[in-house]
Order: C-alpha cells, then sequence, then structure tokens
C-alpha cells in the first residue's frame, strides 16, 4: 500500500511539472493583460491602434501604434521575400534532387545557420550587409528596414527549407513513381506533383516564418533604428515593435508609468499577432498529417 | 527542351541553396576579420570598460556561464519530469492532449514576451529584482518546450521490451521508469537539453526586457546578483559608434561562438555515443 | 466439471475429458479460467477460454500466428494491462484469487507470475545488475552477502552461471542470443515466482540453444508452475505434460501432451498438429 501512495505522488508531481506550461501560457496573458489593461484606461483602444504617431516618450506624447506595426510588417514583408523562395527552393533542391551526401553536409550547415545567436546577425546587418547595399543605393541611410529585412531572410531560410522539405519528403513515393511514369521530369514533378500535395505542409511552415519574423527582437534592434515611422520606404530607420519594447526596457523608465505600461500594451498586440499565426500553421500542420498517415 | 527546361530549374535551385551558405561564409568572414585582432589574454580577463582598448568580456563570459548552468539546472528537472508525464502517464487523456497543443505554441512564442513574462512575474511579484536567477528563471521557461520535446523523443527510443521486462519482475510503474527508461535515455536528453541551452546562451531580448544591465563592470558572485550576459555586451558594443567598440563587438561574437561550438561538439559527442549504445 | 480434470470448452461447447491415470492430472490446479474474453479495443481477441493449469507441470500453448496464445499468456500476469484500450472478463484464478478483482496490487502479482520474453531483453547493465534489479525493487537481500548469494543461485539455476561467472559485471549486452535469453531466465527466477509464463522462449535461438532452453525447462518444472507459448510443435511434445491448441482466439482442445498429439479429440487439433492446416 505504502508503495501505491508514493507511486501517486509522483505521478501527481510528473503532472504539476507538466501543467507548468499551462501556467506559463496563462502567466504570458495575465501579465500582459494586466499592464494593457492600465494601459488602456489612459489611452483610448481606438487612439492605440489606429493613431499613426508613436510618440510616447515626448512631452506631449502619442500613443498611436501604426507606425510601429508598419515597422513591423515592412521589415518581415523583405525577410519574406528573401526567406520563402530562396528556402522553399532549397527545400525542393534538397529533397528532389540532391545526393544523400550532399544533403548530409548541406543539412548540418543550415542548422548552424539556423543556430546563430540573433545578435550576430544584427552585427552582420549593420557592419556588413548595409555598407554593401549603399554602394548599390547611395541614398539608403545607415539605419534601415532594407538591411535587417534581408538578413531576417537568411537568418529564417533554415526554418522554411527544413519544415519545407520535411512536408515534401512526407509525400508518398507512389505519386512521384506516378508522374514520372507519364514522362514527366524531375522539375514537372517537383512543382506539379510534390509541391501541391505538400501545399498544407509548406504553407504551415510559411506562416511559421511570418510569426518568428514578426516576433524577431535584435535584428532590427541594431540595424534598423529607433524612429517610428508610418512608411513603405526601406532605405530610412524605423522602428519595429520589438525594437520599441528593446529600446524602453535599457532606459530607467520607472515601473507604474505610463511609459512602462506602453511595452506591455506593444507586447500584448505582438503576442496576438504571433499566437493567430502559430495556431494557423499547427491547424495547417495537423491538416496535412491527416492525409498522409 | 523539356530537359533543358528541368537543368535550368536545378542549377536556380542548386544556386540558391549555395547563395544561402555563402551568406554564412560572408557571416563568418565579417566577424572573423572584424574581431580577431581584438582577441586576446587581456580582452578575456578583463571587464567591461569605458576606454575600448581597456575593456575585456570576462564579466559578461562570467555572467553567461552563471544564467546557463542556473537555466540548464532548473529546465532539466521541470522538463524531463513533464516530459516523463506525457510521454508514460498521461496517454491519449484530453489534459495530455492540451498540454501538448499548448508547449508547441509555446515553443513559437518570440523570446522578447518571455521578457515581458520574467519582468512581471519574476522580477516584480515574485521580488527576484533583476538578478542572475531571475535570468535564469526567464530562459528556463524559454528553453522547456524544446526540453520536453527532445526528452520524450528520447524516452520513445526505448525499447518497450524493456518496460516489459522491468514490469515481469514485478517493478512498479516509477521504479521502471527511474531505474530502466530514463537512465536510456539520458544521452538523448542530455544532447536535447544541452542544444537548447546553446538557444538560451545566444537569447539577448527577454534579458534586456527584464533589465538585465547593459554596462556592469563586474562579474556576478551569486544568483542575487546584477549580470550582463554576452549577447547584450556585444550589443552595447555594437551601438556604441566608435569603430573600436564595433571591433570589441566582433572579438566578443568570437567568444560567444566559440561557446555555442563547444556545446554542440559536447551534443554531438554524446548523441554519437547513445547511437552507438542503441546499436548492440 | 471434476478438478482433476484438464477441462475444455472447444467451438462447440464444453466438453469435459475424462481423467487419465497418470501423475499429471493429480496435481493440483495453479490457474483456473473462466469463460474469459479479451478485447483490444472493440475487436474481440480471446473469446470464452476456460482452462485450469497444474502446478509443477509444464503447460504449453500452441497454435498459429494471431490465435491469441501470447495474448492469453500475457493476461495470466496483467502484462496486457500496459497496453492502452484492453479489457478482460471473465475470472482468472491463481491459487483460487482472482487477479482482475479491483485492489488486486499487480506489481505484487507479477512477482509471484514472473516472465520470460520472445526477444531476450537484458537491461542494458552488466550482467549482474539485469539479476540483481528484481531483488533491488522488491527489497528481496537484507544484505550485499545475500544478494551475491541469490544472483549466483540464480544464474546457476538457469544454467548461465559458469559461461558468465568471471564477467559477472561486464555489460549483459555482450553475451550471445542464447546466454542472453538465460540471463533473462536467472533474472525472472532471482524472485523466486511461484509461476513462471515463458512467451516463445527460444523462438530467436539456434538449435544448441534451444536445446539447452529446454533442458533447463525440464528442470524448473519440480519447483515451478511453467507455461509455455510455443510456435514449434516437436518443442511442445517434448517439454510439456499438458497442451493447450488455441485457434482464432478460442481454446480448442485441451489435454496431455501425449494425447493432443497422437489421438486429438477434434478434427481441427489433428489437422493442426499433423501440419495440415495453419
Amino acid at each position: 500500500m505504502h508503495t501505491r501512495r508514493l507511486e501517486w505522488i509522483i505521478e501527481r508531481a510528473l503532472f504539476v511539472c507538466a501543467a507548468l506550461s499551462v501556467l506559463t501560457t496563462a502567466g504570458i496573458i495575465l501579465v500582459l493583460a494586466v499592464e494593457t489593461f492600465e494601459f488602456l484606461r489612459e489611452v483610448p483602444v481606438a487612439e492605440f491602434l489606429t493613431g499613426t504617431e508613436w510618440t510616447p516618450l515626448f512631452a506631449t506624447p502619442r500613443f498611436g501604434v501604426l507606425p510601429l506595426v508598419a515597422g513591423t510588417l515592412l521589415v518581415s514583408a523583405i525577410a519574406m521575400v528573401v526567406a520563402l523562395p530562396m528556402g522553399l527552393l532549397s527545400a525542393i533542391y534538397l529533397s528532389e534532387y540532391a545526393p544523400d551526401g550532399v544533403r548530409r553536409i548541406v543539412k548540418p550547415v543550415l542548422e548552424v545557420l539556423a543556430g546563430v545567436p540573433t545578435v550576430v546577425y544584427g552585427y552582420f546587418a549593420l557592419m556588413f550587409v548595409t555598407p554593401l547595399l549603399q554602394r548599390v543605393f547611395p541614398q539608403m541611410s545607415g539605419f534601415n528596414a532594407l538591411s535587417p529585412g534581408i538578413v531576417m531572410g537568411i537568418m529564417i531560410l533554415p526554418l522554411v527549407s527544413s519544415l519545407s522539405e520535411d512536408a515534401m519528403r512526407a509525400v508518398p513515393r507512389g505519386l512521384r513513381e506516378g508522374a514520372y511514369a507519364l514522362g514527366a521530369t524531375r522539375m514537372q514533378t517537383a512543382l506539379q506533383i510534390v509541391v501541391p500535395a505538400a501545399f498544407s505542409g509548406i504553407t504551415a511552415a510559411f506562416i511559421l516564418a511570418v510569426s518568428r519574423a514578426v516576433g524577431e527582437t535584435m535584428i532590427v534592434a541594431i540595424a534598423a533604428g529607433q524612429q517610428p515611422r508610418l512608411t513603405a520606404n526601406p532605405f530610412v530607420p524605423l522602428e519595429t515593435m520589438t525594437a520599441y519594447i528593446v529600446q524602453v526596457s535599457l532606459g530607467d523608465t520607472p515601473q507604474g508609468t505610463l511609459e512602462y505600461r506602453t511595452i506591455f500594451a506593444v507586447g500584448m498586440l505582438l503576442f496576438l499577432m504571433t499566437f493567430g499565426l502559430n495556431l494557423v500553421s499547427t491547424w495547417l500542420r495537423e491538416r496535412f498529417r491527416e492525409v498522409y498517415s | 527542351m523539356k530537359h533543358r527546361a528541368d537543368a535550368l530549374f536545378r542549377t536556380v535551385a542548386l544556386g540558391t541553396l549555395l547563395l544561402a551558405l555563402a551568406a554564412l561564409g560572408a557571416l563568418v568572414y565579417d566577424i572573423v576579420s572584424g574581431g580577431i585582432g581584438r582577441l586576446n589574454w587581456q580582452f578575456l580577463t578583463s571587464m567591461a570598460s569605458r576606454r575600448p582598448e581597456d575593456a575585456g568580456i570576462y564579466h559578461a563570459l562570467a555572467g553567461s556561464i552563471w544564467v546557463i548552468v542556473l537555466t540548464g539546472a532548473l529546465a532539466l528537472p521541470l522538463g524531463v519530469a513533464a516530459a516523463v508525464y506525457l510521454e508514460e502517464y498521461g496517454g491519449r487523456s484530453r489534459v495530455a492532449r492540451l498540454i501538448e497543443i499548448n508547449i508547441a505554441n509555446l515553443a513559437a512564442v518570440p523570446s522578447i514576451i518571455y521578457g515581458l513574462l520574467g519582468l512581471g512575474v519574476f522580477v516584480r511579484v515574485m521580488g527576484m529584482g533583476r538578478s542572475v536567477l531571475a535570468g535564469a528563471c526567464t530562459l528556463a521557461l524559454l528553453a522547456l518546450p524544446v526540453v520536453i520535446l527532445s526528452t520524450r523523443e528520447a524516452l520513445r527510443t526505448v525499447p518497450g521490451s524493456i518496460r516489459e521486462g522491468s514490469y515481469a519482475l514485478g517493478a512498479t510503474k516509477w521504479q521502471t521508469i527511474w531505474y530502466q527508461v530514463l537512465p536510456m535515455a539520458l544521452p538523448g536528453i542530455l544532447t536535447g537539453l544541452i542544444l537548447s541551452l546553446s538557444r538560451a546562451i545566444g537569447e539577448t531580448a527577454p534579458l534586456i526586457t527584464i533589465g538585465a544591465l547593459t554596462y556592469i563592470p563586474f562579474a556576478p558572485d551569486g544568483p542575487w546578483s546584477p549580470f550582463t550576459v554576452l549577447p547584450i555586451q556585444i550589443f552595447n558594443w555594437v551601438s556604441r559608434p566608435q569603430a573600436a567598440f564595433k571591433e570589441n563587438a566582433a572579438a566578443g561574437i568570437l567568444v560567444l561562438m566559440a561557446l555555442l561550438l563547444l556545446m554542440n561538439l559536447i551534443a554531438v559527442f554524446l548523441r554519437d555515443r547513445f547511437q552507438r549504445q542503441g546499436r548492440t | 466439471m471434476s478438478v482433476a480434470t484438464p477441462s475444455v470448452r472447444s467451438l462447440s461447447g464444453l466438453v469435459a475429458r475424462p481423467g487419465t491415470a497418470s501423475t499429471a492430472v493429480s496435481a493440483p490446479v495453479k490457474i483456473d479460467v473462466d469463460r474469459m474474453n479479451f478485447y483490444y479495443g472493440a475487436k474481440r481477441a480471446l473469446d470464452g477460454i476456460s482452462i485450469q493449469i497444474r502446478a509443477n507441470l509444464v503447460t504449453a500453448f500452441i497454435g498459429p500466428s494471431g490465435c491469441g496464445k501470447s495474448t492469453f499468456l500475457r493476461s495470466l500476469n496483467r502484462m496486457n494491462d500496459i497496453i492502452p484500450g484492453t479489457r478482460v472478463e471473465g475470472t482468472v484464478l491463481i491459487d483460487g484469487q482472482d487477479i482482475y478483482t479491483p485492489g488486486v496490487d499487480v506489481v505484487e502479482l507479477r512477482r509471484r507470475v514472473g516472465m520470460v520474453f520472445q526477444k531476450s531483453n537484458p537491461f542494458p547493465k552488466s550482467i549482474f545488475e539485469n539479476v540483481a534489479y528484481g531483488l533491488r525493487i522488491n527489497n528481496m537481500a537484507r544484505s550485499k552477502a545475500e544478494l551475491n548469494d541469490r544472483v549466483e543461485e540464480s544464474l546457476r539455476q538457469a544454467a548461465i552461471f559458469d559461461e558468465v561467472k568471471d564477467r559477472l559485471h561486464e555489460s549483459a549486452l555482450a553475451l550471445s542470443g542464447g546466454q542472453q535469453q538465460r540471463l533473462c531466465i536467472a533474472r525472472a527466477l532471482a524472485i523466486r515466482p511461484e509461476i513462471l509464463l515463458m512467451d516463445e522462449p527460444a523462438s530467436a535461438l539456434d538449435p544448441i540453444a534451444t536445446q539447452r532452453i529446454e533442458e533447463l525447462i525440464y528442470d524448473l518444472k519440480k519447483t515451478y508452475t511453467i507455461v509455455i507459448v510455443t510456435h514449434n510443435m516437436q518443442q511442445a511434445a517434448r517439454v510439456s505434460d499438458h497442451t493447450a491448441f488455441f485457434w482464432l482466439g478460442r481454446l480448442v482442445e485441451y489435454d496431455r501432451t501425449d494425447r493432443i498429439f497422437t489421438a486429438p479429440a477434434e478434427k481441427l487439433t489433428e489437422d493442426y498438429v499433423t501440419g495440415r492446416c495453419g
């Protein structure tokens, strides 16, 4: 009987550890919600979500989050222009063309690319890519959206490539053989059979990539500047939601002030955006798995 | 014609891949050429300074090691316990499924959000202040999803026959897990832990958010000490306009990358041992 | 239905078989199963099994793959409990006690009913630790000396001690297949079970290793009640006193081994043992 009670206690204890993850999610939502609620008592929701000026640290503060959102979306869009086609093409090469030996070498190298700390990518963007781009676009400022966008794309590329490749490799061999038997080339098979068959898996990878780009912090904090600006011009300094949180955290804004609460309000918006994207991605992946199992 | 298109497509696809690898090459070249000149014994043993030529990385290296060791000490037991529950006990219950979905989603939450969580919960509500411990707790939560996922994979590689053999001798479920399953899965678990810690050691944003200091001229002396870490020191140097600090940043990156390389080598070594053990 | 007789419920219902004057039938009943059904989810894998297994004899279960003989064996120490979605109906008595009533300590049950598996499954530890494991977790050795003695005794019982005595602390995974299987038998014997269930213990072994296991079974039945599942009919004929023939989840016939192989009552049994089906 004694061992049975012990077993019961152990199982409960293990359950508590597993449930900690739910507590983490709850904690995130609670912390963000409480401070956001306080923030919204002083700043109307409409002003926050539709205002076009973000100057919370000025003498006459304005709390329109759109410039930060626009900055985030511009950098993310540039990153996607790099990461999605390149990631997908790499995945097609690795899944449909590459000999085993090549795959064995390339995949770990891509893993290294994915494992480089983001602060290092930030240095790379500021010190290497920006000067390089300035030779092509002399009007480009030292801080801008283009350089961090491109570097972020390179950073996310391995994620897109490996998840897309997984999805394509899960497509049954019979489908490929069917296409080859009809005289299709490898390109036709890859583009007309394999990619469409793996479509929901690839889309899931793409959405996860967008979510990563939106939440990425250090590259933009280092190379994009700190000037909230509602613009589509990739050559001028701007500020993203994440970079703003870093900027305020670096100063000594006293807790409990409105400025302090802004980072939680921006964080809440960021959390909702990425969480929504993650849910869609998970749902698509589940659907993909159901089709091929 | 058909074949020309195919060959062209293949070349383009391969070219893209090579371009990505070339970017990695450029990154490595840029950092090595920028920082190797600054990397010497003085740099490794000195603290932060306002003069770039006197500044060093020692305090940040010590801070990173403090934080990462504590993070590992927190994430390992919690992550393994959670994984054991989900893999060995939870089964297909609805609660277990809910926890699984939750963990998958947590793995994709931006790290800076964890920083806000740490700021709200550890620094303020739990009163840890801007300490090594608060940083480690924050990074432990960040690392947990990966530790749990990799531990579950390691547990899954333990053959069912080992479990049955143990049960048939009158072992309880926990005895079976503790004496047979966990020891066999240990190398795999540690590999996953080290890989997740090597990601955590490069994290900057969550620690800036909880208020780790960017200028701090001493090494931490305990869990309650204020601290800085390598990536934050690098960020601090990158943000200075003087070229000499940029050189320090590159040298700091070299130190950080060396630390990462070391951790990855340990992980590869463990994985290799694990696989050899599985084969016999 | 006489308690002293192996009884059988065949496809056509209850068929009680009069006992003969052998020592076998006078042995006391150790395991008494009555109208047992077994389900994997909604699928019924065993259908109305009733059988009485006698103490200190070797009982063999034969039948084609998938006939349920292994499932039935594993239900005798509730090994199927760890497979989700399984369910048992009917009664399984061991020494008159129903092992499926709520409140039964499954762990204690498995200590009394040992098991050897089809594929040897030594733990990735030393030879010594493999045998000592069951003793340790069940607190069956009070001192280091007693532990050593019981490990050696078990290894001797399993007829493997002489082969491994010089390398007790080396990995069990370095042993040959036959040695590994005898080590697993030693491991099971160390905790002194009353019943030993063997699930095709020699199916992965070469003929010489098989012969050693069979000799071992013959020795062990003095002390243990042994139930062995085998797909090898010659093996059943060589080692067992009683044989039960399973077919599609049902127990077709159960009798003294010599009768099953020379004069079976059922046509199906005869077809199987003479190789005409299965």
